[in-house]
């Protein structure tokens, strides 16, 4: 069967498994567009910036595991997805890009539109094709879908130049070979390293596993919980790697970290045993490298060789896909009880708890109250999306996960504007799931434009705005470490509520405290998409906070709740 | 040497077999740019096998760094094998093309050390000779500082070049070889 290359984008992403794709039109991806009309078996969704159509890819990819794709046209289409891959590749989510490139006989002309793209993405993909013949598509697409989803996930683009696009060829897809003799992602367990980790855990007397967003994306989070279970190791998490273990489990700790509760970095400097598992000891949870986990044996189980001793140097290794190391590991490990280490790291967290603001008696509207207010609101059983900075990080504190793939939120990038589409890039992966978007004011008004895909779309994406009229955590480090010179944070915003009213999206401003369970209530029983903004305490902190550069255990705790004349206050 | 962060920095040999296709050469470059690697030399041609090229390159840092550029280089999906032979038995090798500034006293001083060095001159002129010089570097370097006291006109290297000694199967090092004889 002859086929022009657009049609072959469209039947190879079908038989992808493909069904929704996230995309703008273009002058260079024109004959693709036009082509799409033939297959009403793929959802397109229009988005209003590609940056939007890359975010919401990886949405739907992190919320359904599935392989996200995006679709731009050449020069300014393609680099407004940069951020998008950029952000999908720190975070190891496979999503598949295509965009349209000018002609073949003007590349390298600087055509109309034309931009190096795969020289641009060339860092940020996992890898790059650009087509520059229509007999290659096939086997190209196929490659692509395969790069993105085996070994540790990633981003893929493949940049085609429109006479490709327009050029036919003999289709075939289910018999062309993937031939990629350099891709090998998958290592053989060591049966040597196995045994040296089991006895390292069978002599700790102190023992700590942080475990991380590899743990929900190879599936592990049974043998996760086995294990710790096993040998009563507790467990940490990154923040990507909360939902590993459900934050009720009796060995849960939460987040460790730069804004992780103190108990957890302080288990950390004491542990005697350290078990990193699909984890790549980021600087934000590492802090001060070389005070790191000063009395610990390092097991670090991950499935990328390159992140075994790029930042500690690991006592063993196991390289390779953690559920099936985990798997290997456990029946070689004793059954133990460690009462004495938990107890300790128990009345760490009670000094933690003592100090939690929401044990504060404060009329005041302050955002941890709100985190977990949306958790009661939803007996914890939404997904949650995040953008980033202060809101996410109380958010990460104060909504208590309990299940894996429940918390999508821009963790290596740190992508302000990701939260809008990547939760409506989650909520079409999960059209029964109830998907709540936790933003920030900053955040929001980078990609609020994508508010018209909510309704296009008809999805019923809530939204909670944060607003402290700040950028939280800037402002926040400019406090703490540039002597309060509120540089170009405060912010001029519109009214929220309006904007939400412009698209026809019903809203509610929100206060004062009392409004919070109710206004989370109206919005999570309405059917269709609902905004809250809640106006909240301007300048408040998140503790407790590992200073950069310093040692984790060396942490800013939370101010002490202290008694002031009209009974309880806090002292932030 | 160390640099400013206190490591210790030495250099290292570095094979990598690279399919032959357009752009992977900058893959690779960028690769090294993109995570602060400090590269001296890099030399590429081809390989026994077709369309497989063969890249050596000297890179200059601690043995962390080192192993982050091997493992880096392999996760690139046109890479297809790379080996750190720094601390194995190696035969390194680059050459060089010199042109001297000779006259007619100074042209037969210069024959004479190209002659104890075992080089050749491959090309004569009236007021210059081109030396075509093949050994290792400090070998190399030995040669151009003896040569610097006429003036150097013109010089080109082309970074070392390296094969381990004796017999390596296609399939893997000489160490699993033997490993495999042995059992």
């Amino acid at each position: 069967m002859k086929l022009k290359g657009a049609q072959i984008i469209w039947e190879a992403l079908i038989r992808e498994g493909v069904r929704v794709v996230f995309g703008y039109p273009g002058g260079a991806i024109l004959p693709t567009y036009d082509a799409l009309v033939q297959y009403p078996q793929i959802h397109h969704v229009l988005v209003r910036h590609e940056q939007g159509a890359a975010h919401m890819a990886e949405g739907y990819a992190r919320a359904s595991g599935q392989v996200g794709v995006c679709m731009a046209t050449s020069g300014p289409g393609a680099t407004n997805l940069v951020t998008g891959l950029a952000d999908a590749i720190m975070d190891s989510v496979p999503i598949v890009a295509i965009t349209g490139q000018v002609p073949t006989n003007l590349l390298g002309n600087d055509a109309f539109q034309e931009t190096d793209v795969t020289g641009i993405t060339q860092p940020i993909t996992k890898h790059n094709y650009l087509v520059t013949d229509v007999h290659e598509l096939p086997r190209i697409m196929k490659e692509a879908f395969y790069i993105a989803r085996e070994g540790r996930p990633g981003p893929v683009l493949i940049d085609i130049c429109k006479d490709v696009q327009n050029a036919s060829t003999e289709f075939v897809y289910e018999e062309v070979e993937v031939k990629l003799p350099g891709f090998n992602p998958y290592f053989g367990i060591s049966e040597e390293a196995v045994r040296a980790a089991a006895a390292l855990i069978n002599q700790s007397r102190r023992p700590l596993i942080i475990a991380g967003h590899g743990v929900q994306m190879a599936n592990a989070t049974q043998e996760l919980r086995h294990l710790a279970e096993k040998a009563e190791i507790p467990v940490t998490t990154t923040l990507l790697g909360l939902g590993d273990i459900p934050e009720s489990h009796p060995l849960a700790l939460g987040m460790c970290g730069m804004h992780g509760e103190a108990h957890t970095n302080l288990a950390i400097q004491a542990c005697d045993l350290l078990i990193g598992i699909g984890m790549r000891f980021d600087d934000r949870v590492t802090g001060r490298l070389d005070a790191f986990a000063p009395h610990a044996k390092i097991i670090h189980l991950e499935l990328d060789p390159a992140e075994v001793g790029k930042n500690v140097k690991p006592t063993v290794a196991l390289i390779g896909d953690c559920k099936e190391s985990l798997q290997a590991l456990i029946p070689l490990v004793e059954p133990a009880r460690h009462r004495e280490w938990l107890a300790e790291i128990a009345a760490w967290r009670r000094d933690g708890e003592e100090r939690d603001i929401l044990n504060a008696e404060v009329d005041e509207l302050i955002p941890p109250y709100v985190m977990r207010q949306l958790w009661h609101s939803t007996q914890g059983q939404c997904i949650v999306v995040t953008d980033v900075g202060q809101h996410q990080m109380w958010e990460a504190q104060y909504f208590l996960h309990e299940r894996p793939h429940q918390l999508i939120t821009s963790g290596g990038l740190g992508t302000m504007g990701f939260a809008v589409p990547a939760a409506i890039g989650a909520q079409i992966a999960k059209p029964e799931a109830l998907v709540w978007a936790v933003v920030g004011d900053g955040g929001f008004q980078m990609t609020m434009q994508e508010l018209a895909v909510i309704v296009q779309e008809q999805l019923p994406v809530k939204i909670a705005i944060i607003n402290n009229g700040f950028l939280g955590m800037v402002r926040q480090w400019q406090q703490l470490f540039y002597d309060k010179r509120y540089s170009h944070t405060p912010l001029l915003n519109p009214d929220f509520i309006k904007i939400a009213e412009a698209y026809d999206i019903p809203a509610r401003r929100v206060t004062r405290r009392e409004e919070v369970a109710d206004a989370f209530a109206q919005a999570n029983s309405h059917p269709g998409p609902f905004l809250l903004e809640f106006r909240v305490k301007e300048e408040v902190n998140v503790y407790p906070m590992v200073a950069p550069g310093a040692a984790v255990g060396d942490l800013i705790r939370r101010p002490k709740v202290v008694q002031g004349p009209s009974g309880v206050v806090p002292a932030w | 040497m160390s640099d400013s962060n206190g490591r210790h920095l030495s250099k290292h040999t570095v094979i990598a077999w690279l399919e032959d296709k357009p752009g992977v050469l900058n893959r690779v470059v960028s690769l090294f740019r993109r995570r602060n690697f400090n590269i001296e030399s890099l030399s590429v041609g081809h390989s026994e096998t077709p369309g497989i090229s063969r890249l050596t390159f000297v890179v200059n840092g601690d043995d962390r760094m080192v192993e982050q550029a091997v493992k880096q280089l392999y996760k690139l999906v046109n890479v297809t094998r790379v080996e750190d032979i720094t601390h194995k038995p190696a035969v390194i090798r680059e050459m060089a093309l010199i042109r001297v500034k000779v006259d007619g006293q100074t042209r037969s001083e210069i024959m004479q050390i190209v002659d104890i060095y075992r080089q050749q001159i491959v090309d004569v002129s009236l007021d210059a000779v081109v030396i075509q010089a093949v050994g290792t570097e400090e070998r190399i370097n030995s040669l151009i500082e003896l040569l610097s006291n006429y003036p150097i006109l013109e010089m080109v290297r082309t970074g070392a070049v390296a094969m381990t000694r004796g017999h390596v199967g296609r399939n893997g090092s000489m160490a699993q070889q033997q490993r495999r004889t042995a059992l």
